[in-house]
């Protein structure tokens, strides 16, 4: 008899237990590995995790089939002289062939011209590192992939509250009454939110959901009100013009911690025209935001230095100065925005009916003023008040790339930034709650170079390579104004791209504007799929030829663990280890996993040994860094600093001595301070005993307010978390953007945009949200392309990487579009039945699946299923291959030639960020006649040296005896 | 008698398929296991799971609601599935109520499978017997793990909560107050199998706003009412 | 349903036996009540028990096919106080047992009258027959009620399918006695022929009101009911798995309506329809090509009617199993 409750048998062997970090996608959360005899027989949430306290999702649970996949890579490859890029043909070579390549290619490049060199990464975890080697090396052309992600969340949150969601904050669900989610993606994100949503909804709380799509998250909200995509700006403009006309605003907070109050000038004639007035002309030194603005003082009817004791603002009005300078309050100039954007005007745009929006503001609004939350917790502000309470207004929001991934997105989240600002939900409870080492000042300090003098051979670069720019002279361009990154970052193109452009990069280096380059590092980043836009153009630039038959993009490095499509197109092909076989740092030198009551940070540590020849990628940089002599990688005798990447993790410091590192927790000789202190030897196996995690929890006083909370901010200071104590004060009258407005009308000193794009930054560094329909839309003929098409995450795959999971590929083999039933019949498709999906960039046939749970005027599927045959280690004839396919076919990296120029980026105006969801499509029926699968089919991939075979079928048993 | 049960709260199952796949690395290298992929990377790859998530649309745009629906044996307290076994391995345990299979008995005959409504028992294409959920029959009681994790992989992975196990005959377990509290329910109760996992209908909060709210007292717009006034400006009452 | 073709086997092989057996035992009776000539022991029933238990040791073959353990196939008799399938398990053999015994007797010629001359009927093979007639009948219901006690597979949870499976194994038998007859009692043609004929068209009464009762059945559960909400419209959008799953692949035949109606038809045509002309035409014409070949298309539709049978059943748990994307 076979007794399925005696365990004894099966937990024989030689059973060890390891902690270690998630991977499986971007959240991060703690694991506790079971091996049996070296096998990985279990992953398990790590229940004494602060991130996810034990539970787990079904990627992290799928990480055995991860681990044990046979898309994996483990030998350097090069590409196999003669054979085509793309053609997947390989020659296994040696670790140091592959050094020496990189070394010798590289050092010349270094020599000559770093910004020839370009490194461009995925959803990797190691922008401390990547970030440091590219400015080490002294390119500027590095990026990460938060271009073409949320790079308008991140930028339109921190330039008006001074943070932002996921990483650096969220919503405080544990306290928060009603919750408003819109357009989120599941993996933004994501158990933490799972947790949060569960609990919330238990204690009683009310979760809307605003999105075009009724999917996960969404499918448990207590109310789904279905928006056009794009939209979302109309709705909360109309929202905060309710929200004013009501007066659900929350005056006091409004007043003392955003510039609402703050006086502008509204002289058009001035040069400081829309610039707040301000009574000293130099800030002091050591202050990076002066408190020098005006209020209108209701009592004395004076102007008066903001914040002044006894002082009563007027937040409406029209003022003129002794000066005769007219000015308005920033709240005045808001108000006069959003006059004309009703609930009317927003139900036009969005086909969301006037009255629900005016029932959600109040809903927001009479939440937010009779369900207040008083803490007895006592605290001291900027200004030296003390407060015997924090009270906060129980409405919280969440959002991501629904409202990022359009080209109206940085305006669209300004506007929500503003509506949680009036509601008074900022760093308090119930509401939006920072995360460390947010907040930050608005914009945080870090600058980019800012001009050609700062890329320099052999020398490190100039400035950071993303950094944040406070006024147009932080811009990185060259005396013409005209850009010098790769990807344009920084330019006037998309000025506040503060994540770069990494969908740009292949079309810009393959056309050489504005020049070419000679080597494209990338890690991790499936750019020739599903992470680009314009696929099949961009793998044809990929292996595009000069006449002298060199490549347009002479050499391709690709740094992965798996036989990604990109994998296909590289000269020299780097094996990555999983996640389970190396070192890895959650720094908060990049985003580490904080939690509302103070800074986290987590490590991987191996649990296995790597697979092969697989080399985790940071020791890779750690090695090539020794090699070419980078001065942060090498002692001033030339020999190499460190031994390898844990060594660096542990023992490398910002500046010499400035006690900051990777790491965080345990620091010092004895492992004895935090956030600052001399390097401890100890350090990981301090790590590594304490559940791979460090986790400081702030003083109660500090935990909330905390932008404007003299504690905290000391405290932030003391921990050189942050450079200043000034208070960050809500932007809801953006100056920073009026700089630039100003620049591009001739008026703010310094750098000015080129003639072609003034109009364009005129319109869009809008100081107060607009809406305005999204690029791509405008430049549509929307009576033929009248449909929104766009992509959504299922919670069971991250982006490509789990195609070649066995166990995750069984739940995602293939993707339908889902087609609303009255759309699909309008076209007399059936529902299973075969469709055409055409932008006016390409076009993709697939399958259609009906679907109630989607607005009539969109079209949307699950991102990243389809695969290129062969890839990843599948059979060709998979699901994937078949029957997926990329909606990206139908998506531009570039936008139509127009005014702005013949290759603009088909992004945000402001930030860069791509406008994935901009596309606008009509579907109709594919012939009878038609082949059925999906199009476009691409050649098939055989597998590459090194590769596992595949089985036929697995009967998967983590090591011993059955 | 103790009767263990799954009760699953569909009003926060967000459809994440955690319970699928914690459920099936935990199986396949447990006592139940392995259980077999077919075309693992192949064309329609098919393989044994005790637990799926399906998604089912009720209603019709714009009152839509997406329902994400676990679905596992149900460990019925008169389970269909146990008489109808030729050979007795399909039994139902006296001890906790949960059903099984002793896959050395079992002769894969699948007849067991057709006598549950609920299409919870898949065989094994490999093994060539019938299995189906153990409830981790192999983790509740296991002395080798900690206390707190003596419950099925599902329910410690379900990153919502969505999935409460204990005892349906204790009228105080969690199970019980929540099926008692919470409205939970039965899958086709027409057929009278009773089964012992239960689940939870959604529950939508609402709001309702008295048009009293909205007329305040606190209302800051009566801060701003009256505009700033220069005293030299000519009035009424300069003039009689 | 999807049918398996080892269960389609086995439910029309073992039919066919059966049917072969009891009329063959039929015409023993009515032989030693004078009503029908006497046959040669060895001739008729030896031989005739012989084809019987080809058929029955050719289903019960078939049935292991359907195993995934074939050898551990003994195990099934273990549950014979619960399970139907058990019971059939201990019937089929013990039946085989009493028709080889049968058929023994008569080979052998042992059959001394137990209770003396005048009563016919008593002898030893008369016994036999006796027990293998009962066993023969405990066989059909337990084959029947191995579906028929399915309550929620509703298309078989009627008295029908025990009715169904007796009445087409029995006519099958009869029609198979026919032929087999024409070679071995030619006596008995004509009795077997008219009762091949009368068994064949009562079958059809009952299978076609099988049909209609089944078209007209409204299922107990539904979506509502499967997944706990209530609501007339209900879709589903994914079962979780995309690639077919264990539910997909034994719950679904795949094919389309028209196929089924084409082969509710075939069936009907085949079993019923086909073979009473047949019969008559050899009746009539004494070629014994006539009756193999009524046989033949008897048996080919019987195929086909389990098949529907099968395919026919909607089971509850297909409600789980209607949508992937």
């Amino acid at each position: 008899m076979v007794d399925l409750a005696n365990n004894a048998a099966v937990e024989s062997g030689n059973i060890e237990v390891k902690n270690t970090t998630c991977y499986m996608c971007a959240c991060r959360c703690g694991i506790r590995v079971t091996l049996r005899d070296g096998v990985v027989r279990y992953i398990q949430g790590n229940p004494d995790h602060p991130l996810n306290k034990g539970v787990l999702c079904a990627k992290g649970s799928s990480g055995i089939m991860k681990q044990y996949s046979p898309a994996r890579l483990t030998k350097p490859l090069k590409r196999k002289p003669g054979s085509d890029r793309g053609a997947n043909e390989f020659v296994e070579i040696s670790w140091e062939e592959a050094f020496k390549t990189m070394e010798e290619r590289l050092r010349a490049i270094r020599a000559s011209d770093p910004k020839k060199f370009a490194l461009f990464t995925g959803r990797d975890q190691m922008q401390a590192l990547t970030g440091l080697f590219a400015r080490q090396f002294g390119t500027p052309n590095y990026a990460a992939h938060g271009g073409f992600c949320s790079v308008n969340m991140a930028a339109g949150m921190i330039y008006t509250i001074g943070g932002s969601f996921w990483e650096f904050g969220g919503p405080d669900l544990d306290r928060a009454h009603l919750f408003v989610m819109l357009g989120t993606a599941e993996d933004h994100h994501s158990n933490p939110m799972k947790m949060a949503i569960s609990k919330f909804k238990r204690d009683g709380g009310r979760f809307i959901s605003i999105n075009p799509i009724r999917t996960g998250y969404s499918a448990i909200a207590d109310e789904w009100i279905p928006i056009k995509p794009g939209t979302d700006g109309a709705l909360l403009l109309a929202l905060i013009n309710e929200i004013i006309q009501t007066g659900l605003y929350d005056r006091d907070f409004l007043v003392r911690y955003s510039n609402a109050a703050q006086l502008i000038n509204v002289n058009a004639a001035s040069d400081d025209f829309g610039m707040f007035v301000r009574t000293s002309e130099v800030p002091p030194p050591g202050v990076i935001h002066p408190q020098d603005q005006l209020w209108w003082d209701r009592h004395t009817n004076t102007p008066v230095q903001t914040h002044s004791e006894g002082a009563d603002p007027y937040l409406l009005g029209d003022f003129r100065l002794d000066d005769g300078t007219p000015v308005k309050p920033a709240f005045q100039l808001l108000a006069e925005r959003v006059t004309d954007n009703t609930p009317e005007w927003a139900e036009q745009i969005t086909g969301i009916p006037a009255a629900t929006i005016r029932r959600l503001a109040h809903e927001m609004g009479v939440i937010a003023r009779d369900e207040t939350i008083e803490l007895p917790i006592a605290w001291t502000d900027a200004w030296g008040k003390e407060h015997a309470a924090v009270t906060g207004n129980p409405v919280a929001f969440h959002a991501m790339r629904g409202l990022a991934a359009h080209s109206n997105g940085f305006q669209t989240i300004r506007a929500l930034g503003i509506l949680m600002s009036l509601l008074g939900t900022i760093d308090r409870p119930g509401g939006f709650r920072h995360k460390a080492p947010f907040p930050r000042p608005i914009p945080p300090c870090p600058k980019t170079p800012n001009g050609p003098q700062d890329v320099r051979p052999n020398e490190p670069l100039h400035g950071m390579p993303l950094g944040w720019p406070a006024d147009p002279n932080d811009l990185f361009v060259d005396a013409d104004g005209e850009p010098l990154r790769i990807d344009k970052g920084f330019s006037w193109e998309y000025p506040l791209s503060v994540h770069g452009l990494m969908h740009n990069v292949i079309t810009n280096a393959w056309r050489g504007d504005p020049y070419p380059i000679d080597t494209l590092l990338i890690f991790m980043a499936n750019m020739a799929w599903n992470s680009t836009m314009n696929t099949v153009a961009v793998r044809d630039m990929l292996n595009d030829k000069n006449p002298n038959g060199e490549y347009k993009i002479p050499f391709l490095i690709v740094c992965d663990a798996f036989q990604s499509e990109m994998v296909s197109f590289a000269d020299l092909v780097l094996p990555d280890t999983s996640y389970l076989e190396r070192h890895d740092v959650m720094s908060m030198l990049d985003r580490p996993i904080s939690e509302f009551d103070g800074p986290v940070d987590s490590v991987r540590i191996p649990v296995v040994p790597p697979m092969g020849q697989c080399k985790p990628f940071q020791e890779v940089l750690v090695e090539l860094g020794g090699r070419l002599n980078l001065p942060a990688f090498t002692h001033k005798d030339g020999t190499r600093k460190f031994k390898n990447y844990p060594d660096f993790v542990i023992n490398y410091e910002t500046e010499p001595g400035s006690g900051i590192g990777f790491l965080a927790g345990w620091r010092g000789k004895n492992g004895d301070q935090f956030m600052k202190g001399e390097p401890n030897p100890k350090q990981w196996e301090m790590y590594e005993k304490n559940n791979c995690v460090f986790h400081y929890e702030l003083p109660k006083s500090y935990q909330y307010m905390r932008n404007w909370n003299a504690g905290y901010l000391e405290w932030a200071r003391h921990h050189r978390l942050t450079r200043y104590v000034d208070p960050i004060n809500i932007h809801i009258y953006s100056e920073v953007l009026q700089k630039f407005r100003l620049a591009a009308q001739g008026k703010y000193p310094g750098k000015k945009p080129p003639q072609r794009l003034r109009q364009r930054v005129e319109k869009y560094f809008d100081p107060l949200p607009f809406y305005y329909e999204p690029l791509e839309s405008q430049l549509t003929d929307t009576a033929l392309y009248p449909l929104n098409a766009v992509t959504q995450r299922p919670m069971a795959m991250y982006h490509s990487w789990d195609s070649q999971n066995a166990w995750l590929r069984q739940i995602h083999a293939h993707n339908y579009l889902f087609v609303n039933p009255k759309t699909a019949r309008a076209q007399d498709i059936a529902d299973g039945g075969w469709l055409w999906v055409e932008s006016m960039h390409g076009k993709v046939r697939c399958m259609c699946r009906y679907s109630e749970a989607v607005e009539p005027g969109t079209v949307w599927t699950w991102n990243a299923i389809g695969k290129q045959s062969g890839a990843w280690n599948l059979e060709p004839g998979s699901n994937e291959a078949n029957k997926g396919f990329l909606l990206n076919h139908v998506i531009s990296e570039e936008l139509p030639p127009h005014a702005d120029g013949a290759h603009i980026s088909n992004s945000d105006p402001v930030t860069g960020q791509a406008g994935w969801y901009d596309v606008r499509v009509r579907i109709y029926k594919a012939g009878a006649d038609e082949e059925k699968v999906t199009s476009p089919q691409f050649n098939t991939l055989k597998p590459v040296p090194g590769q596992s075979g595949r089985k036929s079928w697995l009967a998967f048993f983590a090591g011993g005896k059955k | 008698m103790t009767q263990l049960a799954l009760v699953i709260d569909l009003n926060v199952c967000v459809g994440c398929h955690a319970c699928v796949t914690s459920c099936k690395q935990w199986n396949t290298s447990g006592a139940a296991g392995p259980m077999s992929d077919d075309n693992p990377y192949g064309p329609e790859p098919t393989g044994t799971f005790f637990n799926r998530v399906q998604t089912f649309e009720v209603g019709e745009f714009p009152n839509t609601d997406t329902i994400h629906f676990p679905k596992s044996c149900l460990h019925c307290e008169d389970p269909p599935c146990v008489p109808v076994c030729p050979t007795g391995a399909s039994y139902k345990r006296k001890e906790d109520g949960i059903v099984l299979v002793d896959y050395d008995k079992c002769i894969g005959c699948k007849y067991c499978s057709w006598a549950c409504p609920y299409g919870a028992r898949e065989i094994d294409e490999h093994q060539k017997v019938m299995k189906k959920c153990t409830l981790c029959v192999d983790r509740i009681y296991s002395p080798a793990l900690p206390e707190a994790e003596r419950i099925p992989a599902c329910v410690m992975a379900c990153p919502t909560n969505a999935r409460l196990f204990g005892d349906i005959h204790d009228s105080e377990s969690e199970v019980s107050v929540a099926i008692r509290e919470r409205g939970g329910y039965a899958l086709q109760p027409e057929w009278g199998t009773h089964p012992a996992n239960h689940y939870l209908p959604r529950h939508k909060t609402k709001m309702h706003i008295h048009e009293d709210e909205l007329v305040r007292v606190d209302n800051p717009l009566k801060k701003e009412g009256f505009p700033p006034h220069d005293p030299r400006e000519p009035a009424l009452d300069d003039i009689n | 349903m999807n049918p398996a073709l080892s269960v389609v086997f086995l439910t029309t092989l073992i039919g066919a036996g059966q049917g072969l057996f009891v009329a063959m035992y039929v015409a023993q009776a009515g032989g030693a009540m004078g009503a029908l000539p006497v046959q040669d022991g060895v001739r008729f029933y030896a031989l005739g028990s012989a084809l019987s238990l080809l058929l029955l040791g050719g289903g019960l073959l078939a049935s292991f096919f359907h195993l995934g353990h074939p050898e551990r196939a003994w195990r099934a008799v273990a549950m014979w106080r619960t399970s139907w399938l058990s019971r059939e398990v201990i019937a089929l053999p013990a039946f085989m047992a009493a028709v080889f015994v049968y058929g023994a007797l008569h080979y052998l010629g042992w059959n001394d009258n137990l209770f003396g001359a005048a009563s016919p009927g008593g002898g030893w093979t008369y016994v036999a027959g006796g027990v293998g007639v009962l066993l023969c009948i405990t066989l059909f219901v337990c084959t029947g009620m191995i579906y028929a006690c399915i309550k929620f597979i509703e298309e078989w949870h009627t008295p029908f399918t025990l009715i169904n499976f007796t009445l087409l194994g029995v006519a099958s038998g009869f029609v198979l006695a026919t032929g087999f007859s024409a070679f071995a009692a030619p006596a008995l043609v004509k009795f077997f022929g008219a009762w091949a004929i009368t068994l064949t068209l009562v079958a059809l009464i009952f299978r076609a009101a099988s049909l209609l009762r089944n078209k007209r059945i409204r299922h107990m559960s539904n979506l509502q009911t499967a997944i706990g909400v209530k609501h007339t419209k209900i879709q589903q959008k994914a079962q979780g798995a995309m690639g077919g799953s264990f539910n997909t692949r034994e719950f679904f035949h795949g094919k389309s309506a028209l196929f089924l109606r084409s082969v509710k038809w075939i069936f009907l045509v085949l079993t019923f329809v086909a073979p009473v002309p047949l019969l008559w035409l050899a009746l009539s014409s004494g070629a014994a090509a006539l009756f193999v070949l009524a046989h033949l298309v008897q048996f080919i539709g019987l195929i086909a009617e389990r098949w529907f049978f099968f395919a026919q059943a909607k089971h509850p748990q297909n409600l789980y199993y209607q949508t992937i994307s």
